[in-house]
């Protein structure tokens, strides 16, 4: 945590009340945004229990698994969350703009302009909180290998038809989401901790009921205690107030209110079992059951559900931030990557990358997080004043400009010395280069001298300001101007060239093969395509 | 009333520390020493609170509630079903799909269901007679090489501050080349050969205790005093406990059992540091003030013991290091946390934040410093938060050294 | 695995070792051939000798180092032993190689690797040679300091190569990222790990060798470090018990400053101790001490006797090591203040950096700012081993700690739930154990210092 937004945390342990960490916006945020929030049974990797989703706050639409370990209800779960959650994730890859670009032939080297589709939006999933991404993944990683009644070998378990396709998307959205800046699967949690301040810890930021509770604390109540009643508080039956975002449920309710109600259910259907022809009072005792638990999960999942809307709200009063459009684009060639993926009918993602194929997710996230907090800077000045404070980077008035000349080629080159006067104190040694940030073009300047009593820089200008030997109208900042300078570059360079998969090096075990993929950690893992694991 | 007052007591310096642990503790049941009480040691081993209480073996639970801070901690029953029917399932069958990974992981010859001995450690026994028979067993096996003998939830005891722990590891197996393996098994999944980091960290620890307590037990039938050097490598049958332990969980989204050898070498070193402080607590307990108890018991007519506000008392008596992860590791982190907010404490926003505040221990002085006033102009930190304070008004456009609005955007 | 052999001259069984490793990669059968190498135990001069021995036997050869530092170092120690060599030294576009390796007759520099193919050797970073195509691929390189580089480096240069000796410290800081990496955790390509560890776990026939002496480390420190940083593999120094000194010019003021540094150049360590108080990374006094002790070492004409003869301790043969970039900024311009030169573009020069950007260099006398030291709580980044392990190695002669007292009381506090990745190996020693050896140390060369 850096030392300013510790400040903005004090500050908001004294004003009782969250305090802002961005002046604007730095994720994007949907149109119309799928709010999903996942439960699971507890103690049951990836087993589904509830979820509540949909892109109207109003009619918010509920899947349940009334049993935990019955298959074939897990499945019919799926195949509802699938029916769901498809046509929205499908529905932006209709839309498409033509987009020109080059591409390299890989015989001769030569650059040929290509025109590519991009797709003209993507979709966006909302969960409440880290867990609830994790837990898309495992929904993801549970479902993109099972085979279907379609395939050929359909083996003795299979699933309805598109789950596994949903499988695939959950699996790419989840994958997407680790890089940094990306907004096609975001937790509210994250959003809105990036935005704000609380008073308390960044772990108890984690509960979103306790996060909402510090940024809008209802009237006569400080955040602390708005919080503190978030996480705790209980009705008379001892059931929270306000549940975990999930996807675990408060253990208080499992064994309260869930167990006997699952109990009540599995009775109903042994009961009905035991009359072969059919009873319809035993059957309407467990749609009864049944419908007991819905409304026992419906009453844990609203109040989330409507916090994650509430997020909603909040985020959407700040202005968004300028380089949203540009990091936006990359999700949605993200998203058209993976629509094209489908639709060329590639095999599911496998359960391990390629040594390849990790090196290169490890170079893109590592470029866009400096690209993140490059762009950051640049559109907040909340953001960049981090980079003030560390010495990385300076803000003041220039108060002189003296025109100077590089004679040493052939025909001068403008170099003018600049003044400037700043209560910034950058660890800005003579000789280092500067970049100038929100100036007209790409500008380089190298630092000349420091006075610290005087709390002066003077800095030649070495770029960005035409070819001419005057510098262009515009390029030179004027006395009384405001700049602002970093000691860090405003570009992030490109990532160095990998070996495809195929020339993976011996250093690395050489080309993958199916067996190389097997996790290192369980040398007995089953291939997961001929022997899809079964849930017991 | 047949309840004592621990304040009337006869005591002195004299008092052996298991006993005055005793008295602070009040008559009800001690809450033992578990391996996972062990392991959690090290969570906060600044905390002289905790170290306090664990060592009285009070159930901090229950003080948590009656300080009306209830500890949020439960388990579903759920989740128990589950880990009872995951454990059954893996000690089926004779123990098949168990011996399978001990063999496939550890890399030994394949085990015949006939050379496997299962020894009846008696299990409806008392704890002290369990132990004897255990250490029995181990020494049996010890003289009998190249065979395996299973033993299914021993009963081990460790000396932590003078007094004994007893410890009940799932089962430790002993390998036909003389080795002992700690089995640990859990009900996380290990999914595609990788697992929760956490939670095989807090299993690598709890299983540490066990290795810890096989060590001393095999030093004991060797005849040698356990080395305190990390990097020591004994001899003979000093040797014999394993310093990896065997993982057992459930495979990917199934029920079938997978394992993993995991290294607890560091969390060993790490569980011996925690319990030679643990002898530390003779000074905790000289530091304490007259009349502190910590005594949960009601008297015949129901009314407890103590009040809340003595027991509040006595548990401010002793300091606590409080820092938000206490909350999810600690009965008391929430009474804790409250005790931190009234003092001001800057712990209350985690444990990173001092090292950015330097000496300025409360929110209100470091306010001070950001706002400017009064600071010494050498110290640091208040120098820092002067200018973090200065850059963030001129960037939110607020009047430089304006305490904060209060009005977050938008709101 | 060669272990030490305790009657052997030093001399003898690194010669030993560095003949095993030379055959290894002329007539090995295993394309790759590692190196630990402990804090100076001649790293170096392996890889000059490796490099002569290839270019004798008709072999032409590409060198991996990871900083361009590294590389100009190389150059400038490869020309200077072998003259003979015909060296390119490839570079970025927009990079300036040093005129130290420049001032050679052998050595070519050039931006483009298409000018440097026929050189006999050709020598750039990791990052450079990513980007080199069109090239037939190298039958040798050799990669050095190869535990900074990550495997997704090596993953990119190895198809440039067909063998390679990989020589690196295991004991330094490992390469880290800044992002999420988790889902690759226990899988042998793991892009974030270390190249060795990579390239070990997929050869499983290359076995390490093991350099079994430090030239750089007195007497005083190689047991120390041997001990607290490498507690299976150890090593020891090349010179004995007191053939390294320091003699001090005047005699001391006093004070103590003047007191620890007699007490390092008798005894190789000295910690100058301030009162315990939490104070930030920059903690003014603690950066003040540290310039305080080196404008006495300068004043007080210290003088380096050893193997190599008498040479002063001039200002290029101290270095200042911290944990933290601002630390660092903080005590160059304290010394600033104090006249004690600090850039070396304008002569000789004291040099102050963090452990990261001393990996690989020496001095003849260090003053470290503890990393622990002021700290209310310690992290996993105060406690890397690799970070004390750099800072506590880089001195042929003595080093000087500066620390706020109570170091000891602060790692008994910390937390240790260290998660646990499977299939991930366990990293030794431990950085609490590592920590107290070298605390025990240096608690025996204490002078407290109220400033």
């Amino acid at each position: 945590m850096s030392l300013l937004s510790t400040l903005a945390r004090l500050e908001a342990v004294r004003s009782g009340r969250a305090e802002p960490l961005a002046t604007v916006r730095h994720r994007h945020l949907s149109d119309r945004p799928m709010v999903v929030v996942p439960l699971t049974a507890a103690g049951e990797a990836g087993a589904p229990l509830a979820a509540m989703l949909g892109t109207d706050r109003a009619a918010p639409r509920l899947h349940v698994v009334p049993q935990p370990l019955d298959r074939d209800q897990r499945f019919a779960f799926l195949a509802a969350l699938a029916a769901d959650l498809l046509p929205y994730l499908e529905g932006y890859g209709e839309e498409v703009e033509q987009v020109e670009g080059t591409e390299r032939d890989p015989e001769t080297g030569e650059r040929t302009p290509v025109v590519r589709e991009l797709c003209a939006q993507a979709p966006q999933l909302i969960v409440p909180s880290a867990a609830g991404v994790d837990q898309l993944g495992l929904i993801g990683r549970s479902t993109r290998f099972r085979r279907t009644a379609d395939d050929a070998d359909a083996g003795p378990h299979p699933v309805p038809t598109r789950v596994p396709l949903l499988g695939r998307w959950l699996t790419h959205l989840r994958e997407r989401s680790e890089v940094p800046g990306s907004s096609l699967l975001v937790a509210m949690t994250a959003l809105l901790s990036r935005h704000w301040a609380t008073g308390q810890s960044h772990l108890e930021d984690q509960h979103l009921g306790a996060l909402l509770a510090w940024i809008s604390p209802p009237p006569g109540m400080s955040g602390a205690e708005a919080a503190r009643r978030a996480e705790s508080a209980r009705d008379e039956r001892g059931q929270l107030y306000c549940p975990p975002a999930g996807p675990a449920t408060d253990p208080r309710f499992d064994e309260k209110l869930l167990a006997p109600a699952v109990a009540r259910y599995d009775a109903a259907r042994a009961a009905l079992r035991a009359r072969p022809g059919g009873d319809e009072r035993a059957e309407r005792h467990v749609r009864r059951a049944a419908e007991e638990i819905r409304e026992l999960l419906a009453g844990v999942l609203r109040p989330t559900w409507d916090q994650v809307w509430h997020g909603v709200d909040l985020l959407r009063t700040l202005p968004p931030a300028a380089h949203l459009p540009e990091r936006w684009e990359s999700d949605r060639w993200s998203y058209t990557g993976h629509r094209d993926r489908l639709a060329a009918g590639e095999p599911p993602q496998p359960r391990h990358d390629d040594a390849v194929t990790a090196a290169r997710k490890l170079a893109q996230r590592e470029r866009e997080q400096a690209k993140v907090e490059l762009q950051e800077a640049l559109d907040d000045p909340l953001a960049m004043a981090e980079h003030r404070l560390s010495g990385e980077a300076f803000a003041g008035t220039v108060v002189d400009v003296e025109p100077a000349y590089d004679t040493s080629g052939r025909s001068p080159k403008p170099r003018p010395l600049v003044t400037v006067r700043t209560a910034d104190r950058p660890h800005a040694d003579p000789g280092r280069e500067v970049h100038r940030a929100g100036g007209p073009a790409a500008q380089k300047a190298e630092i000349v001298a420091v006075d610290p009593d005087d709390g002066t820089l003077t800095l030649r200008l070495t770029s960005g300001m035409g070819r001419r030997k005057e510098p262009e109208p515009g390029s030179v900042p004027q006395p009384g101007e405001q700049v602002v300078f970093t000691l860090f570059e405003l570009t992030v360079r490109q990532a160095a060239p990998l070996p495809a998969p195929e020339d993976t090096p011996w250093t690395h075990g050489g080309p993958p093969s199916a067996a190389a993929l097997a996790p290192a950690a369980a040398a007995a893992g089953s291939d997961p395509i001929t022997d899809p694991e079964d849930w017991e | 009333m047949n309840v004592s007052h621990p304040g009337h007591l006869p005591h002195g310096p004299a008092e052996p520390p298991a006993q005055r642990l005793a008295r602070l503790r009040g008559p009800v049941p001690q809450r033992s020493l578990d391996a996972r009480a062990l392991a959690a040691l090290a969570a906060n081993p600044g905390c002289r609170r905790r170290a306090l209480l664990d060592a009285a073996g009070v159930d901090k639970a229950a003080l948590a509630d009656r300080l009306g801070s209830p500890a949020p901690f439960g388990q579903s029953p759920f989740a128990i079903v589950r880990g009872n029917v995951f454990e059954s399932r893996v000690k089926a069958d004779g123990y098949a799909e168990l011996l399978l990974l001990l063999q496939q992981r550890l890399g030994l010859p394949e085990p015949g269901a006939a050379e496997l001995a299962v020894p009846d450690l008696l299990p409806r026994a008392g704890t002290a007679v369990r132990t004897e028979r255990t250490r029995q067993v181990l020494a049996d096996a010890a003289a009998h090489r190249g065979r395996w003998t299973l033993l299914d939830h021993p009963m081990l005891c460790l000396e932590v501050a003078g007094s004994p722990a007893f410890l009940e590891p799932d089962a430790v197996v002993v390998r036909p080349d003389g080795r002992w393996t700690v089995v640990e098994i859990k009900s996380f999944p290990v999914l595609d050969g990788s697992a929760d980091p956490a939670k095989v960290g807090a299993a690598a620890r709890q299983a540490a205790v066990y290795v810890l307590a096989l060590q001393q037990t095999a030093a004991e039938l060797a005849g040698v005093k356990p080395d305190p050097d990390p990097y020591a490598a004994p001899e003979g049958l000093a040797a014999a406990p394993d310093t990896a332990v065997l993982l057992v969980c459930p495979r990917d989204f199934s029920n079938r059992p997978t394992a993993a050898v995991v290294d607890v070498r560091r969390e060993l070193s790490v569980t011996r540091r925690q319990l030679q402080r643990m002898t530390g607590i003779e000074q905790l307990l000289e530091a304490l003030p007259e009349g502190v108890g910590f005594d949960l018991s009601t008297d015949d007519d129901g009314s407890p013991v103590r009040s809340t506000g003595q027991l509040g008392e006595s548990v401010a008596a002793v300091p606590a290091a409080y820092s938000p992860d206490c909350l999810s590791t600690c009965e008391l982190g929430f009474h804790c946390r409250q005790e931190a907010r009234c003092a001001g404490a800057v712990e209350q926003l985690g444990r990173a934040v001092r090292g950015e505040l330097g000496s300025l221990r409360t929110v209100g002085d470091a306010l001070a410093a950001a706002a400017g006033a009064g600071t010494d102009p050498a110290d640091e930190a208040a120098a820092r938060l002067a200018r973090a304070a200065a850059l963030r008004a001129e960037a939110l456009g607020r009047r430089p050294s304006a305490p904060g609005s209060g009005e977050a955007p938008g709101v | 695995m060669d272990p030490v052999d305790p009657t052997a001259s030093p001399a003898a069984a690194a010669q030993r070792v560095t003949a095993e490793i030379l055959d290894a990669v002329l007539h090995g059968t295993e394309r790759g051939v590692v190196v630990d190498s402990p804090p100076g135990a001649g790293k170096s001069t392996l890889v000059v000798r490796a490099a002569r021995e290839l270019v004798a036997a008709g072999e032409r050869l590409m060198i991996v180092a990871q900083t361009n530092s590294q590389v100009d170092d190389l150059v400038d120690r490869l020309a200077e032993t072998a003259p003979e060599l015909s060296i390119g030294r490839l570079h970025s576009s927009d990079g300036r190689p040093a005129p130290e390796a420049l001032r050679h007759a052998g050595v070519t520099a050039s931006s483009k690797v298409g000018d440097l193919v026929e050189q006999q050797v050709v020598v750039s970073t990791a990052a450079k040679w990513q980007w080199v195509k069109d090239v037939d691929p190298w039958r040798h390189a050799i990669v050095d300091e190869a535990y900074q580089m990550r495997s997704d480096a090596l993953l990119a240069v190895a198809r440039l190569f067909e063998r390679a000796l990989f020589v690196g410290d295991p004991g330094q800081l490992d390469p880290f990222t800044v992002v999420g990496t988790d889902q690759w955790a226990g899988l042998s390509w793991d892009p974030s790990r270390s190249a060795v560890t990579a390239l070990l776990d997929h050869n499983p026939g290359i076995r390490p060798h093991n350099l079994p002496v430090s030239w750089r480390l007195p007497y005083s420190a190689a047991g120390l470090v041997s001990r607290a940083f490498y507690p299976f593999t150890p090593f020891r120094s090349g010179t004995g018990e007191g053939d390294r000194r320091l003699t001090i010019g005047t005699r001391g003021d006093g004070g103590p400053v003047d007191a620890v540094i007699d007490e390092a150049a008798e005894s190789g360590w000295g910690l100058l101790e301030l009162p315990a108080r939490h104070t930030v990374r920059t903690d003014p006094e603690a950066v003040q001490a540290v310039a305080q002790t080196v404008r006495r070492v300068l004043d007080r004409g210290l003088a380096a006797v050893s193997e190599r003869g008498t040479a002063p301790v001039t200002a290029d043969r101290i270095a200042v090591g911290t944990a933290h970039r601002d630390q660092a900024a903080a005590v160059r311009s304290a010394l600033t203040a104090l006249g004690v030169p600090v850039e070396a573009e304008r002569g000789p020069a004291v040099t102050v950096d963090t452990a990261n950007r001393l990996q690989g260099r020496e001095y003849d006398l260090t003053v470290v700012l503890h990393p622990l030291s002021g700290r209310p709580d310690a992290t996993a980044f105060h406690l890397e081993t690799g970070r004390l392990c750099v800072l506590a190695s880089r001195h042929r002669h003595a080093c000087i700690v500066v620390a706020r007292a109570g170091i000891a009381e602060l790692l008994d506090e910390h937390p240790s739930t260290e998660p646990v990745q499977l299939g991930v190996s366990v990293k030794f020693p431990d950085g609490w154990e590592a920590n107290h050896a070298v605390l025990a140390r240096l608690a025996e060369h204490r002078v407290s210092h109220r400033p």
